[in-house]
């Protein structure tokens, strides 16, 4: 005991502090590496092309938090994507709403959505939370195609105005548009980085890691499940309600169950469980399904081996891997 | 010793846990004192565990009842006992193993806070937190670790993470489920003193099956078999006690360690 006691404090405290700066540091430098990149983009690469790929990153991220950070596996997140979309892209057509009420509106749903649907499937875990997710997300499915009134059925919500940010500034530029949604982009980025390392942050990874032994701590586990599903939905929704006016399109696509294992991939490629990993897979998958489009089906197949490799070769995604290799949290 | 104006943090009446067609508990009467080390003995199968479950509320008992404090716990959530002071441990070192060594003591000093919602904050508001949790840190020998992933720690440090973990909550009782299982004669010994020492103002009750540990720890001993209470009293007076010597030796486990 006496040696216990006798043990050199300061020199442990100095060691915690100065990693934890240094990963500071390092996540600075990336996060404006990549505002950089994101702002000389559109001079280079195909302006809708990077606010696709920003949209998807973006939905990719609100997973990531739910399931890297949260510990809860989602199978049916294309629901608040989908569901905002169509919100989003009927208020900008149907009530004339600007650009950014519609995109608010979407998320505001979404956020709703997920606060019933969450509240239904925190009560079981594991394979069962996935199930109801996935069960909840169908019905979601079903009511779009049945209300063809409201979502515009096998058409989908076509021909969406762009719209004039403020009701002042035209977005029908794509230029205009791009920075609105790099904004977007970045804030979600920077909202979902201070979420993970929040106090709140905190909670949800020891609940992640060991839950029961977080409930042994007082702290009331499901209430921070349903929080961050919530949080998680509504983000997914900002994502789905941008993309309907980027693409001034809102379909079935964006509901079906194909976009939730979409978003799993993207995150699993990228990197589960790590801050920038979800652009990442984001990029590459996104990159595959425009630059393979000639292959047609063959899209599919060619995702489905790049899966296998990823989850046979690093397991941890291609920001997993580099987060191992450089020994720092990314 | 009866009769004396006796304080009782913890008493459970007639508690009883039936699985389907099996009772692992049966009519348990259980009082521990306030300020004594109380051990929980018996051989393997005596519902030691699941009576520790039905005290930590991770279970709920088909019968009876269990107050604390003079408050009726039997249907509270296990969450809402921690932060009435009843702390457990596990039996399986639980810790987070992704955090650090700093930030699993942290997490429950961190409980200080009341509820943690604030999203928007960011975590160096709990940097406030990190001189004390680096102490319990130190005090349970883990400082050289600190900055290490809990998982990466061996078994015998992961236990004294725990405890850390447990103390930082400064909980009025703790409970811990077996605390020197699996754990190196050396370890034993930083425990035991680390437990003898945080036991100044609190009440602990363990589950343990290292006898020489509850020898020289236990103010009291229940000894359970087959889910019942078997004898009752302190070390000297439980061992001796004939049906607690054939309920071990009947068991085939004899005086383990």
């Amino acid at each position: 005991m006496a040696d216990a006691l006798s043990a050199d404090v300061p020199a442990g405290g100095l060691a915690v502090t100065e990693t934890t700066k240094g990963t500071e540091r390092l996540h600075r430098a990336i996060f404006i590496g990549l505002a950089v990149l994101v702002a000389v983009a559109p001079f280079v690469a195909y302006p809708v092309f990077v606010m696709k790929v920003m949209c998807f990153a973006l939905f990719a991220l609100a997973f990531n938090l739910l399931l890297g950070y949260g510990g809860l596996l989602s199978f049916g997140h294309a629901a608040y994507f989908g569901m905002a979309s169509y919100v989003s892209a009927y208020t900008a057509k149907n009530w004339g709403l600007t650009p950014e009420l519609a995109i608010l509106s979407g998320t505001l749903i979404a956020g709703l959505l997920g606060a019933v649907f969450g509240s239904l499937a925190i009560r079981r875990q594991g394979i069962y939370f996935a199930m109801i997710t996935l069960a909840l997300a169908q019905m979601v499915f079903f009511f779009s195609l049945q209300t063809p009134r409201f979502t515009g059925g096998e058409d989908g919500i076509q021909s969406v105005p762009r719209g004039k940010l403020f009701g002042l500034i035209s977005l029908a530029d794509d230029k205009a548009l791009y920075y609105v949604v790099a904004v977007i982009f970045m804030a979600g980025l920077l909202l979902i980085y201070r979420i993970i390392h929040s106090p709140f942050g905190q909670v949800c990874k020891a609940i992640r890691d060991n839950e029961p032994r977080a409930i042994s701590l007082g702290y009331r586990a499901n209430r921070y499940k349903l929080a961050v599903f919530v949080l998680s939905a509504a983000l997914a929704g900002l994502a789905g309600s941008t993309k309907a006016i980027v693409f001034q399109l809102a379909s079935l696509t964006d509901v079906h169950w194909s976009m939730s294992g979409e978003v799993v991939l993207m995150t699993l490629v990228g990197g589960l469980g790590t801050v920038f990993g979800p652009i990442v897979g984001a990029l590459v998958i996104v990159s595959m399904q425009n630059y393979l489009a000639s292959l047609g089906a063959w899209v599919t197949v060619v995702q489905g081996v790049i899966f296998v490799i990823c989850v046979m070769l690093f397991r941890e995604g291609i920001v997993g891997v580099i987060s191992r290799a450089i020994k720092r949290p990314l | 010793m009866r009769g004396m104006s006796e304080d009782i943090i913890l008493s459970t009446s007639g508690l009883t846990k039936e699985f389907a067609g099996f009772t692992a508990v049966n009519g348990v009467d259980l009082k521990v004192r306030r300020g004594s080390i109380h051990a929980l003995i018996g051989p393997n199968g005596a519902g030691k565990t699941t009576c520790f479950n039905l005290l930590t509320k991770f279970l709920a008992p088909t019968k009876g009842s269990i107050v604390y404090n003079g408050q009726d716990i039997t249907r509270q959530k296990p969450a809402e006992i921690a932060r009435l002071g009843l702390v457990r441990s596990f039996q399986i070192s639980a810790v987070f193993p992704q955090l650090s060594v700093m930030k699993n003591v942290r997490i429950a000093l961190q409980r200080k806070r009341g509820d943690s919602f604030d999203f928007w904050r960011s975590e160096d508001v709990l940097k406030s937190l990190d001189a004390e949790a680096l102490r319990l840190v130190e005090a349970v020998g883990l400082s050289t670790f600190a900055d290490l992933p809990a998982g990466e720690l061996s078994y015998g440090r992961k236990r004294a993470l725990e405890i850390a973990t447990t103390l930082a909550l400064d909980p009025e009782m703790l409970l811990l489920d077996e605390p020197m299982a699996g754990m190196g004669r050396e370890d034993v010994e930083r425990i035991e003193a680390l437990i003898r020492k945080v036991s100044a103002n609190r009440t602990i009750l363990m589950v343990e099956h290292n006898l020489s540990v509850v020898a020289s720890l236990s103010d009291r001993i229940t000894v359970l078999a087959r889910g019942q209470v078997l004898a009752e009293g302190d070390y000297a007076t439980v061992s001796k006690d004939p049906r607690v010597v054939e309920a071990y030796i009947g068991s085939g486990v004899g005086h383990a360690h």
